[in-house]
């Protein structure tokens, strides 16, 4: 059965990508536009990964990390943080939260894929 | 489509939509009603564009929204405060960042003189210069974040054995746990680099029946036969997402255990540590001591909060909603639609035809068959409403593109203008709002050009320095009613007379109602700047604004107060697809009118009906008069022999100017009808705004009442007028 991956993202168009290149290398993908709406399908997802974007509205990428790993069912799904800074604090912010590991925007396709395998168990 | 033209499109699409939010928010910043939330919206807007352009490498794109992001990051984080300097850069930012987009999509390409002074003004406020260095070169280096080797150790890479071997040791902290990162997985990494030989340190391996294991206390040891392009960042990148979660050490070369000996750790510094017992014993030890503690009834804690039987969690205050991974909106070709909506049309013929024919077939309205058309009839229409409402969108998008133009003609005419939209959520059809733009963009235009007083005439004139254009939407009596209003000075009627006069588009002598004069203005040829500005005077004059608005099956109405500003009235008709109208008799013709601009049916007496100069007819309505219109005559038919007073009178009400009264023959009925086009199909008619096809097959034509008045107006008041004049 092919594993699924969870993407949190308010862009469409970033949502549509990673939509092309989980799904093109077998994944299934479910989506979420915001952490509020991620937290709320993650229990019917049931994620083997978990992509965020950090930036979003109602409620970022920091706040929705905290909320998985605080879920019972879900706190140990790997996450792994989509987003365009190269800045230090944002990686380090994002791993205190709980973040496994990060994309950096604008993504390759073939390392996106390549960094899902790798938190994947 | 290509799927990634098609994203490059949802891109575009996208970007327009984060634009306007981008311009809201920055407009209720200036207005000093924004948040901290609005700046995150702003911020979220500019970032999101600009990760979407690093996508497709808009590199001039993403260079500029780097640095737009950069400012507004400072506005965020706080090191910048709101206020109007900064704001005003902002706005300006954010025109030059569509100007990029549009650039992007293919459209003209950016002024790049422009670019460069926003650049430098938003720079001014972060003082980072740094960061446009590659632009400044003019370069070509484009900003790409890459994913970054971090923490590269200071000590110089080790130079490779032949046979390129590693040893690397790595002991897990809780938090490389917490965050759903695994021993085994950086093991699996390691293992691609090469051929590997793990061994874990067994004196450390608490015996599980009588510890309590609180922290991670393994320590790993993996010997790498690395492949021959591997070197020591290749082997750090592994741990990229554990620095500082674990202790880790690489080596070049295989190490011995006195080497390992010497590591700082006390823990580690056992001469056993490598190679004493491999994964497979470990878990074989480990597994029977489970067992022991099993039949023991003690429980093993582990790192990871694995509980499988849980079914409660965190989240479950949304309960089982397998229905919140279906997303709400689709997108869907406009082809589709529309197939859809013809479809619907020819529906809506149909059930008409068939209702007659029951009639005609003299069945008894109480009849099943009667009945059960009723009921159709009325799931058509709501079929009908509900298919409509997927063309329906707001007009925001339209609206949100005005407070640039605003901006820039303020500029441009050196007036200060504030722009206020009401009423933006108002839906219409699709195409009418494609259609709304060019028309609403040179109302604007013209009110800041014409309408507003320079700010000392207006502080001369007793007014506030800036001047108010109020654009506005609302739904009226089934169509969207769309104001543009200013509070400039009103229309010079005396000016406009007389340029009407020097054009030739009224006699010298004409005399004419305030109201008359201010549509002068939309009649052909006619532009009240003197010296055709840059502004307003772009070859298109307010007759091509009237025209397209008519084209629309809309209106336009100009209230004007000298002193006190102008207001500009569009009404339009919600979708371009259906009518309900009335289906009238005259003559042998059958016509329709549309039923929003009827008022009541009245059957006059002969009394109530006066003639008022030589052509012209009115009718006595209540006490007011207002003028009679043949209907058949006026489109070029013989009059019904029963005189003005016979048939039937509906009262009108027209935009362009109060009551009037239309004499048709007889009323058939109330439907609704399908509008078909008279242009599309043969040309454009006075009087008739479009044609249907009615139930028993027959086309019949759907009256323009607007027109109608305004043609009498022509035809009869101005002799009268001369009359009067001479």
């Amino acid at each position: 059965m092919s594993k699924i991956v969870l993407t949190v993202d308010d862009s469409r168009t970033m949502r549509d990508m990673l939509r092309l290149a989980l799904t093109d290398a077998s994944f299934t993908v479910v989506q979420a536009v915001d952490g509020v709406h991620g937290l709320e399908v993650l229990n019917d997802s049931s994620p083997d990964v978990i992509i965020t974007d950090i930036n979003m509205p109602n409620m970022d990428g920091f706040g929705f990390i905290e909320g998985v790993r605080r879920s019972q069912r879900h706190g140990a799904v790997p996450i792994l943080v989509l987003t365009t800074e190269s800045d230090q604090d944002k990686k380090l912010r994002a791993r205190s939260a709980g973040a496994t590991g990060w994309i950096v925007k604008p993504f390759d396709p073939i390392k996106l894929i390549d960094a899902v395998r790798r938190v994947a168990a | 489509m290509d799927p990634m033209e098609a994203i490059r499109a949802t891109f575009f699409q996208e970007c327009e939509e984060l634009l306007g939010d981008l311009e809201m928010g920055l407009l209720s910043l200036q207005d000093g009603n924004g948040d901290h939330e609005t700046v995150n919206a702003v911020f979220r807007a500019v970032h999101s564009v600009k990760g979407g352009a690093g996508a497709f490498g808009l590199e001039d794109l993403v260079r500029f929204a780097h640095v737009f992001e950069t400012t507004l990051d400072d506005v965020r984080s706080g090191k910048l405060a709101v206020d109007p300097d900064i704001v005003a850069v902002l706005l300006r930012a954010a025109d030059a960042l569509t100007d990029h987009v549009t650039a992007a999509k293919g459209g003209p390409p950016v002024d790049t003189v422009n670019a460069a002074l926003i650049v430098s003004d938003l720079q001014q406020f972060t003082g980072v210069e740094a960061l446009m260095e590659p632009a400044d070169d003019g370069d070509d280096i484009s900003f790409v974040p890459q994913m970054l080797a971090l923490d590269l150790d200071e000590t110089p890479q080790a130079i490779l054995t032949p046979d390129n071997d590693w040893t690397i040791r790595f002991k897990p902290a809780a938090a490389l746990y917490r965050n759903a990162n695994d021993a085994i997985l950086l093991i699996r990494e390691l293992d691609r680099l090469g051929t590997t030989r793990v061994v874990v340190d067994q004196e450390v391996v608490p015996s599980l029946p009588d510890k309590v294991v609180t922290e991670p206390v393994l320590t790993w040891s993996v010997q790498l036969c690395a492949d021959a392009a591997i070197g020591e960042s290749q082997i750090r990148d592994v741990f990229e997402f554990v620095q500082g979660d674990c202790e880790l050490h690489v080596f070049a070369g295989s190490v011995g255990a006195e080497e390992v000996a010497s590591f700082d750790d006390p823990v580690l510094a056992s001469p056993n540590a490598v190679g004493a017992e491999s994964p497979e014993q470990l878990l074989d030890r480990l597994m029977r001591e489970a067992n022991v503690a099993a039949e023991t009834e003690t429980a093993a804690p582990t790192h990871r909060p694995v509980q499988p039987l849980a079914q409660s969690d965190v989240t479950s205050v949304t309960g089982n909603r397998p229905e919140a991974l279906v997303q709400t909106t689709i997108r869907v070709d406009l082809e589709r639609v529309d197939r859809l909506i013809d479809l619907v049309g020819e529906l809506v013929i149909n059930q008409a035809m068939l209702a007659q024919r029951v009639v005609e077939a003299g069945l008894a309205r109480s009849s099943t068959i009667a009945l059960g058309l009723d009921d159709l009839e009325q799931l058509t229409r709501e079929i009908q409403d509900s298919v409509m409402a997927i063309r329906a969108q707001p007009v925001k998008s339209v609206f949100q593109r005005m407070p640039r133009l605003v901006r820039e003609v303020a500029a441009a005419t050196g007036k200060k203008v504030r722009l206020v939209t009401e009423g933006e959520g108002t839906e219409v059809d699709k195409t009418v709002i494609e259609r709304l733009s060019d028309p609403i963009t040179h109302m604007i235009r013209n009110a800041i050009d014409h309408g507003l007083e320079s700010p000392d005439r207006r502080v001369a004139a007793g007014k506030a320095e800036e001047g108010t254009v109020r654009l506005s939407a609302q739904h009226r009596s089934g169509r969207i009613v769309i104001e543009v209003a200013d509070d400039g000075r009103g229309i010079d009627r005396e000016r406009v007379r007389a340029i009407a006069v020097d054009r030739g588009i009224v006699a010298a002598d004409a005399i004419l109602s305030d109201e008359e004069v201010d549509n002068l203005i939309f009649a052909p040829g006619f532009s009240t700047a003197e010296a055709i500005s840059d502004i307003s005077g772009r070859g298109v004059g307010m007759d091509v604004v009237k025209r397209s608005i008519q084209a629309l099956g809309g209106r336009i109405v100009i209230t004007s107060r000298p002193g006190e500003g102008s207001v500009f009235t569009l009404s339009l008709p919600l979708t371009l697809a259906v009518l309900d109208g009335m289906v009238v008799s005259v003559g042998d013709h059958t016509l329709v009118v549309p039923i929003n601009v009827i008022v009541e049916s009245l059957q006059p007496k002969a009394i109530d009906v006066r003639r008022l100069g030589p052509e012209g007819t009115v009718l006595a309505v209540r006490g007011s008069h207002v003028p009679l219109i043949d209907v058949a005559p006026s489109l070029g038919w013989a009059s019904g022999n029963e005189g003005p007073a016979g048939g039937v009178t509906l009262l009108v009400e027209s935009e362009l100017g109060g009551l009037a009264a239309l004499r048709v023959d007889a009323i058939q009925g109330q439907r609704q009808v399908v509008i078909k086009s008279l242009e599309q199909n043969y040309r454009q008619v006075e009087g008739v705004a479009a044609a249907t096809i009615l139930g028993d097959g027959r086309v019949a034509l759907i009256l323009d009442v607007d027109g109608l008045i305004a043609s009498r107006k022509r035809t009869t008041a101005r002799p009268l007028l001369q009359a009067q004049a001479s």
